[in-house]
Formats: structure tokens, sequence, C-alpha cells
């Protein structure tokens, strides 16, 4: 790596070089949390929901605002609002309940937080995010803390700590790297999930989340991808397809009595490099002869619901169970996606199952039943493919992966929400010659966030993002130098979005792909070509001349 | 500030123990009737706290997975970190309450120059917890020989053990001095590293040093001053037994100091942090195992939401469906 020339950093738009932004000071500020009033930064913050976008949802309070107003628009009794919904969710949520009143401030969260190592901002120590919440639940719902206030760490919902509350719960990614640490389990996604839904009843989302959401409820997905957007958008990959292996594939969509319905992030039916694995899945599929179709209804795996409240991300999900007894699939296969499988494996069943109409999962392929999906009656496309490999059903050709060396990203909300961290390991290893793991501390349940999840990967707050990515790009940068790594595999459609960026500004040169567009690269199917280039176009051997 | 607040409010109790039985002799309140009210308040307290998490539902499971799940047959679980079942979570909360193993997992990080960020493990916070907790946790067992006649054997053999240094008269026991430097590490850090000073409240000051004042005053008692053991004993077996027939006046005025930074501590404690060693039971993050996709967790307020179906779906779309060769219920 080193003879080669150096590519510069892609820097964008109003966010500082890469030497200038790593310069970050950890000495606290002078003046205690509760006596320093918050301070938008530019780059920091996403703009405010449009009304347009929480009236397709029904939510509370739709006008044209903007964050840096001083003026936010608020119903007279905000603070009514807000308190009430405070007490309901103390009573509804014990996790709230007891994270409201355990937190010993140890510290050992302190240093967890990728926005915290990124920007030195001490309100970004996980215990502090928290106690903006907390110190207002003292105040309000404790004896010590009305009587003794500040004194027991208790203060006033004012205007200034609302804004507080929405500057920096949406500078959390809801990671929950501070809960593996904590002695206690604390999960600040917790607190900032509950945070936001408070937010949201003032009608204080960011648009980059509630755009979304409102497109997934009327479209089906967060793009906004209508019916024959997705089929043309699919159709486009499957020409490509066809040039690079010389075969032509049919998939269905909406089709009644297919065995399996497969759910994926829209975002890979969008963008590079995510088109790249919905090609890999479609190659996949194919080879297989999977009886299977694509929904344009249920044509989102993720939730951005999730990032805005409980009710809205059950709304939306509802669309999964619903078209697969529509259309009378067996079960449901998931594709690669962060966020999506902590839903799926943590709430979709307990929001909207039984899925008593849908069997226990089983591979057509190898027989194999998934034991773990026999309630929920969704499977992880790693885990499918992972015990394709393992049974010997498909023809690989690792070497076709050999211009890579690769290094894997666990996502936050597959390694810490739900534990995928050897399937795709394992995948990834046996169509790639060349793998390489990251620090130890930087991997699996230790794994940093790519810095723009949680509905934070907007354009307004670059810096932000820069910031937040920082340990993830930096661990990258350690295995570009130790072992020449030039491809940063995930399996999360946010991080496919999210991590190019990100490597171009810290780490340039390094690549990024979803596992099963390797997989898709190393499968040798039937009756096609002698294939010349992999699925972005780029030559197979090697430097590409 | 806040340390300073804190300091003075445990030197103000020591204070007000020492007039009240020097200058007020109300030997009978602060022998008798504060311990008691402490005592009630702490159970009261507590268990009204517990009731109150315990009668709060858990909506959803939502453990912190730290390993491998349970998926194929071939793929190695984390039984412990990602536990599917009761036993694993079992041993996970055993771990987690006992060794404090989550701690134990620290880290910390420098940012170098270039940027270089790097890790290193740090167990100094664990070791001082947990030292700080078992100490504290033998002392408090220790102090069963006050409440019980004969004394159980149990407590002949922790004493032993206790006291295997076998110095001084009367012998030192580890657990009282190991409890003291804990806690003076768990005050000086807090005020040393600045992030922890950042994020510390009164309430974070105040216990330390209310448990500072006990274990001193104990140790005072222990070592130093000399006390009339035979009363203290008559007046705690008498308070154990609802029946306290001794001259209180007999007992030096550092026991009674001892005892009220004691029933102070108890009955603070359901409304401080120190309710954390109830609460950590309770953690859903960590209590619950990871099992939601091979049984169904119920909502007990589940409840049912409005959303867009399929058919409002296709009466939005249904032409645009059909051009681009999709099925649709109605023509």
């Amino acid at each position: 790596m080193a003879e080669e020339a150096k590519i510069p950093p892609k820097v964008p738009k109003g966010v500082p070089f890469p030497d200038e932004l790593s310069k970050i000071d950890y000495t606290p500020p002078g003046t205690g949390w509760m006596d320093t009033p918050v301070k938008f930064k530019q780059g920091f913050w996403c703009y405010g929901s449009k009304a347009k976008n929480l009236e397709t949802v029904d939510f509370p309070n739709p006008r044209q605002w903007l964050p840096a107003d001083e003026d936010w628009k608020l119903p007279e009794n905000w603070q009514e609002i807000v308190l009430k919904g405070f007490k309901e969710r103390l009573d509804k949520y014990r996790s709230f309940k007891v994270f409201m009143d355990i937190c010993v401030r140890c510290g050992a969260c302190a240093d967890k937080c990728h926005f915290f190592i990124g920007s030195g901002d001490p309100k970004n120590m996980p215990v502090v995010r928290a106690e903006l919440l907390r110190s207002v639940y003292r105040g309000n719902f404790t004896k010590a803390g009305k009587i003794l206030g500040k004194l027991a760490g208790a203060r006033e919902l004012t205007y200034s700590v609302l804004k507080e509350w929405w500057y920096y719960f949406f500078q959390c990614t809801e990671c929950r790297r501070c809960s593996v640490f904590c002695p206690y389990g604390i999960d600040t996604a917790e607190i900032t999930m509950m945070a936001r839904e408070l937010l949201n009843l003032l009608g204080l989302n960011t648009d980059w989340i509630s755009g979304p959401a409102a497109n997934c409820y009327m479209k089906g997905n967060h793009l906004g991808l209508e019916p024959h957007a997705i089929t043309g958008n699919i159709e486009y990959m499957l020409d490509d397809i066809e040039s690079i292996t010389g075969i032509r594939i049919k998939p269905t969509f909406n089709r009644k009595g297919a065995e399996i319905l497969f759910v994926t992030p829209s975002g890979d039916l969008f963008a590079d490099p995510g088109t790249f694995t919905a090609m890999g899945y479609l190659i996949l599929f194919h080879e297989l002869g999977l009886d299977y179709t694509w929904s344009t209804y249920a044509s989102e795996g993720g939730n951005f619901g999730f990032f805005t409240s409980m009710e809205l991300a059950k709304r939306l999900n509802s669309k999964i169970y619903a078209e697969a007894k529509r259309l009378g699939v067996k079960w449901i296969l998931g594709g690669e996606c962060g966020h999506m499988w902590r839903v799926i494996n943590q709430y979709m069943d307990t929001w909207n199952g039984p899925a008593d109409f849908l069997q226990a999962p089983k591979s057509p392929i190898t027989g194999t039943v998934f034991e773990n999906a026999r309630a929920t009656k969704m499977v992880h496309i790693a885990e499918f493919t992972a015990d394709l490999i393992k049974h010997g059903k498909l023809k690989l050709d690792p070497r076709r992966n050999d211009p890579l060396k690769v290094t894997f990203h666990d996502s936050c909300n597959t390694s810490r929400g739900m534990g995928i961290l050897e399937e795709p390991r394992y995948i990834i290893k046996n169509v790639c010659n060349h793998f390489y793991e990251m620090d130890e501390n930087t991997i699996r349940e230790k794994t940093f966030c790519c810095g723009s999840g949680s509905g934070l990967n907007a354009s307004e707050n670059m810096e932000l993002r820069m910031r937040g990515g920082l340990p993830r790009a930096n661990a990258v940068k350690d295995v570009v130098e130790k072992y020449g790594v030039n491809m940063l595999a995930n399996i999360c459609a946010i991080d496919r979005a999210a991590l190019p960026p990100l490597m171009d500004y810290w780490v340039p040169g390094v690549g990024v792909t979803g596992v099963h567009e390797l997989v898709a690269n190393a499968l040798v199917m039937k009756g096609e070509k002698e294939r010349t280039t992999n699925l972005r176009g780029q030559p197979l051997q090697g430097n590409g001349g | 500030m806040n340390a300073l607040l804190s300091l003075v409010a445990v030197i103000a109790l020591v204070l007000i123990a020492f007039i009240g039985i020097k200058i007020a002799n109300l030997h009978f309140l602060f022998g008798v009737v504060i311990p008691y009210a402490a005592i009630a308040t702490f159970l009261i307290g507590v268990i009204y706290r517990a009731v109150k998490w315990g009668r709060t539902p858990v909506p959803f499971r939502i453990p912190t997975t730290c390993g491998q799940q349970k998926s194929l047959p071939w793929i190695k679980q984390a039984k412990l970190d990602n536990p599917s079942s009761t036993s694993g979570v079992i041993g996970r909360m055993l771990l987690e309450v006992f060794l404090f193993r989550s701690l134990f997992s620290n880290t910390k990080f420098e940012l170098k120059e270039g940027p270089k960020i790097a890790y290193g493990s740090t167990k100094w916070l664990w070791l001082g917890g947990l030292a700080f907790h078992w100490s504290f946790f033998v002392v408090l067992v220790r102090h069963i020989r006050l409440f019980t006649e004969p004394v159980p054997s149990f407590l002949h053999s922790i004493e032993v053990l206790d006291g295997f240094l076998q110095v001084g008269v009367p012998g030192v026991l580890i657990s009282g001095v190991v409890l003291l430097l804990a806690v003076t590490y768990l005050f000086l850090r807090r005020v040393f590293i600045p992030e922890v000073r950042y994020i510390s409240l009164a309430a974070d000051y105040f216990p330390l040093f209310l448990i500072m004042s006990v274990a001193l005053s104990g140790i005072l008692m222990r070592y130093f001053l000399r006390v009339d053991l035979v009363s203290i004993k008559e007046l705690t077996i008498g308070l154990a037994s609802f029946s306290v027939a001794v001259s209180l006046e007999k007992i030096s005025v550092i026991f009674y100091i001892h005892l009220f930074l004691v029933s102070t501590l108890f009955a603070y404690i359901p409304f401080s942090k120190i309710m954390h060693l109830g609460g950590v039971f309770l953690s859903p993050t960590r209590n619950l195992a990871n099992n939601s996709r091979m049984e169904r967790h119920i909502n007990p307020w589940n409840y049912p939401v409005k959303v867009h179906t399929y058919e409002e779906y296709e009466d939005d779309f249904r032409e645009k469906m059909k051009d681009a060769g999709i099925p649709v219920e109605k023509e």
C-alpha cells in the first residue's frame, strides 16, 4: 500500500479537514452540564420534520419550523404534554423506570460512545445524555428531587432543556455500545427512544426520519419507491446481471402461493453499493431455484418508525406479516439490514404476531429447520446462506474476490440486539480468500457505529457523522496499514449508505460492500458465461491492468 | 462544590449525634427510636421501590446481546453473554451481580497523533468496586454477632478468615480496612478523573462520605477508643428482640455516632441510587433471554394501531401496478 499514491480525502461541504477534525479536546468545560446551556452547532443537527410528513402519520403539531429558530411553535401546554407522556412511559416500560433510578454515575460508559470519542462534547457521554432526561425525572417524579432540587440532580423542564434534549437525543444512534459496559445494563438506546417519543408528542422530529417514515407508511418503503419503480430498478439490475453472467433472471412480485416472502431494506434497490447487494440476492435465489417473491407493499425491511415511536414502528412493521398472510407464503426471509433485525428479533412478534398462519422456516434446499426462528418465522439471509454453504449447496470460486482484502464491520443492532456474529464471518471466509479482523475492541459486541444510525444519515449533519464515525474508520485504517485491506463488508443498508463517505473522508481507497455481493461474485452459476468482471463491472483479475 | 456540601452534611450528622448524646442526653432517641425508625424506613422503602419496579410491565424482550446468538446447530452460541434459556440468564446474572462481569470488560481509549485510537483494558474500577461491595458485605455479615446469642458458628469461621493477618490487639479484620481503602479510592477517582468529576452529583459524594464515616467510626471503636462491649451487645440484642433493658448511658458517644450514621445510611437507601442493588436484578437488558424469535413474548399493553392496509395501497397504485405487470386483487 505504501508505494501507491496517496488518495486525498473527500471532505464534505462545511466539514473541516480530517487533520483538523481529529484534534479533539476531552477536557470538560469549567461549568457543570446543568449550567451550560445548549448551543446548536452547524453540522451537528438535522432539519425539522415537515408538516406534511407528520400529517401523513397523524402526528401532533404539524407546522413549518426550523430547529435554529428561537420559537419552535409549540402548543402552549407543551410542558404538561411532555410530563404526562413521561409519566405514562414510566408506567409502561420497566426498562425506562429502572434506568431512570439506578445509575450510580460510575463513568464506565463515558468513553464508550463514538460521538464522545469523536467530539469530546461531555454531553455525548452516555451518562450525561441520560442525565438530561433523568434530571427532569427527578425534579418531577421523585421526592428527593422535589425537596432537594439541584442537590439531588433535579431540574425544571424549560424551553432550553427541551432544546438540549432535541439536540442530544438526535446525536445518539441507539447503538447500545454503552449498555455492554454498564454494570446494570443501562441502555441509552432505551432512554433515547423514550426521549424521542416525548419530543414527537410536540412534533419535534427530524425530517430525515419523519420523511422516510411517512413514505414507508403510504408507499411501503422509506425511499418512497412506487410499485413500478421497484420493478423498474430491479429490471436495471437484471440487465447488469445478464451482461455480467449471461443469465436472465426473472424474479416475481406480489406473487400469491410463493413459498417464501423476501423482505429487504429499500436502500438496496436504490443506490450503490446497496444495489450490488440486491443483485447478490437475485443471483443467489435464481441459482437455488428458490420459490420466493418480492413484495411492493411490504417493500421495506428497515423501520424509521423505530427512530420515532414504538407505535409508529409497529404500524410500519405490520405490513410484513400482513403481506405474508395475504400472499399465503410459508415463511419470510429477510435481507441484510441492521436495525431491521433488531426490530424483527426483539419486537415484531410481540407487536404484530402471532404469525400462526406461517410455518416454522425450513430451507427448501438443505431441509434445515431454523429452530431459532420458529415463532417469528423470519430468517436472516446470513443464517440461510451460511446453512447452504455448510451443506455444500453452493459452487463457490473465492478466487474471483481475490483483488479484495476484506474486513467485516459488525452493525450495532445485529451484534448487540441479536448476536449474529459468526454467520456473516463464515460466509465471507468461504467466498473470499483474504479476510482480516479489526481490533477486537471495535468488533462483535464492542463494535463501533458507522456514526449515522437511527436516522442520522442525513447530509446537513455531516460533521457529526464524520466525528461519530471516527472510531470505526480508525479501526479500518489500522487494518489498511497492517494488511492492505481495501474492502469493508457489512450486513446493513445504512452502513452501505453511510460508510462510503466515511471511508472517503478518513480512509480514502476503502470500498464498502454487502456480504451477498461477495457471495454472488464467488457463486458459480449453472450455465453462466465466463465472467470477466465482478458485479461492479470491475475486471476480475486483480489490478485491473 | 457537590463534594464539599456532602462532606459538610456528613460532618453535621456526626455533630448531631455528638450533641444529642453529650449535651442533650438523648440516649433513648439515638439508641432506640432512630434505629427502629431507620430500619422501618429502609424495609418499607425498599419493598415499595422494588414492588413499583416489579409491577411495571416489560413490554419487549430487549436483552443486550454480547456474544453469538443461538442459531444453526454447528455455530457455537455464547450461552452466558447471549443466553437463550433461563439457565443462561441465571448464569449471566450471577456473574454480573457477584463478579461485576460487565465492568470487568471495561476499556479505556487514547487518541494519539495520526489520528490513531488505541484501546486498553482497565480494571481499576472493577477492582475497586468489587473490593468495596464485598468488604462491605463481609462487614455487614460480621455484625450479625451483635444480634445473636449464641453467635452462629459460621461467623467464627468468617472472623478467622477476616483476621488472617493476625496482627494487633484486638486482631485487625481485613474487611474493615479494605472497605475504608476502597471507598476512599471510589471517592478519589470521582475527584481526580475529569469526566467522572464532571458527572458527579452531591448524591454521588454523600453516600461515599457517609459510608466512609461509618467505617471510620467503626474502626475507631474497635481499635482505638474503649467501648463497653457488653452493654452494646445488650442493647443490640435488646433491639433485635424488641426489649431494650440496658442502661444506655454506659455506652460511649462514639457508638452512638456510629449507630446514627448507620441509621442515616439505611434510611437513605430507598431514596437514593443505592437502590441499584435491587435494580440490577430487574434490568431488562440483562435478565432476559434472547429468544424472542423462538418464543413469543407478550406485551401486556399491546393495542391495535392504525395501519395502511394493502387494499388502500392497491387503491393508490392499481393502474401503475397493472402497467408494471404486478398482480392485483381487484382488476
